[in-house]
């Protein structure tokens, strides 16, 4: 379990849940980052840079 | 074997290939964040059989291949594939050198000589930033006026990389164009991407269906792979009236929405493609 930082809304995440994914608040539906798993913690996911994509 | 997955966020792509990479037996996986390596030039050593390059920035990933490559570390993709898909000049100008089917592109440096060159091109033409994805950036000019404005605007406002002017010949494309994946010498699956916008990418809003692997594009898809270096690619292909022509390579694919379109396991087949470079 973890809160948004955005909504304050608690999110059950899975087990195979790794740092660094990204998720989406099922309430806010902002996207965030898992930053740490072990204890779960969310922050705001980055914004877009000029450099990212494939 | 102890395989590197080099990364920054974790998206749907990289989660198919940890899991994947999980499943496969005598393999452990390392997971490197890109915000936080160091390295010391000449005096590292990782005790990496390979690295998997998944890094969502360009600069991020080309800089590090080239830091693992200089340890002794093979990468996948390798750092002249990365160097030439990172940039469509350069991508340009490796398809040109192996005759791969391509729109018309020039390359002009000031407003002056790339207004000069669209005129001679003829409208409409396709303005792109040597080095950028997902469609930004991009401009369909369709007239002269459009074409002063959009070069004025890129001079001033851009940093210098933007007055390198990457000029394309348009080519109609009827609401969609192909997204080829090739794991080395093999093209393994398609889809069409169609969207009502003149860009397709799924990144802005194209729907993703499935395109039959037909051995013209399998042909062009590994001939334009090669010319860039090999590895694991994702080519941008239109189809055209004179036959198929290749507009963009890309080296660190995004996948997740051609797996159920396409049947086919993409994550498996770039693991294995991976495994064996590490055991080579």
């Amino acid at each position: 379990m973890a809160e948004c930082p955005v909504c304050a809304a608690d999110i059950q995440l899975p087990d195979d849940t790794v740092a660094g994914e990204l998720i989406e608040c099922p309430d806010c539906g902002t996207e965030l980052e898992v930053t740490s798993v072990n204890p779960f913690k969310l922050a705001e996911a980055p914004s877009e840079e000029e450099d990212w994509g494939e | 074997m102890k395989v590197g997955f080099l990364h920054s966020l974790i998206r749907k792509d990289e989660k198919f290939l940890i899991e994947e990479f999980n499943r496969r037996k005598n393999v452990e996986l390392v997971m490197i964040d890109d915000r936080k390596l160091s390295f010391t030039i000449g005096k590292d050593s990782f005790g990496l059989d390979v690295v998997i390059e998944r890094s969502i920035n360009h600069s991020r990933a080309l800089h590090s291949i080239e830091l693992y490559e200089s340890a002794g570390v093979k990468c996948v993709n390798n750092s002249r594939v990365a160097t030439v898909c990172g940039d469509k000049l350069l991508t340009s100008i490796e398809l040109g050198k192996q005759n791969v089917p391509q729109p018309e592109v020039r390359v002009a440096f000031t407003e002056e000589s790339a207004l000069q060159a669209i005129e001679e091109m003829g409208y409409p033409v396709v303005l792109k930033p040597a080095v950028g994805s997902w469609g930004r950036l991009l401009s369909k000019i369709n007239d002269k006026d459009a074409a002063e404005s959009i070069l004025e605007h890129k001079t001033i406002l851009g940093s210098y990389h933007h007055s390198i002017f990457y000029i394309q010949k348009y080519v109609e494309k009827n609401g969609r164009d192909i997204r080829s994946f090739v794991v080395g010498d093999e093209c393994i699956a398609a889809i069409y991407r169609t969207s009502p916008h003149w860009i397709t990418n799924t990144a802005r809003g194209g729907e993703a269906t499935n395109c039959p692997v037909t051995n013209e594009i399998a042909e062009i898809s590994v001939k334009a792979a090669h010319a860039v270096g090999g590895g694991v690619v994702a080519i941008d292909l239109f189809e055209s009236d004179e036959g198929i022509l290749v507009n963009e390579v890309n080296y660190t694919m995004e996948f997740k929405n051609s797996i159920a379109t396409t049947g086919v396991d993409i994550p498996a087949k770039i693991v294995d493609y991976v495994l064996l470079v590490g055991s080579n």
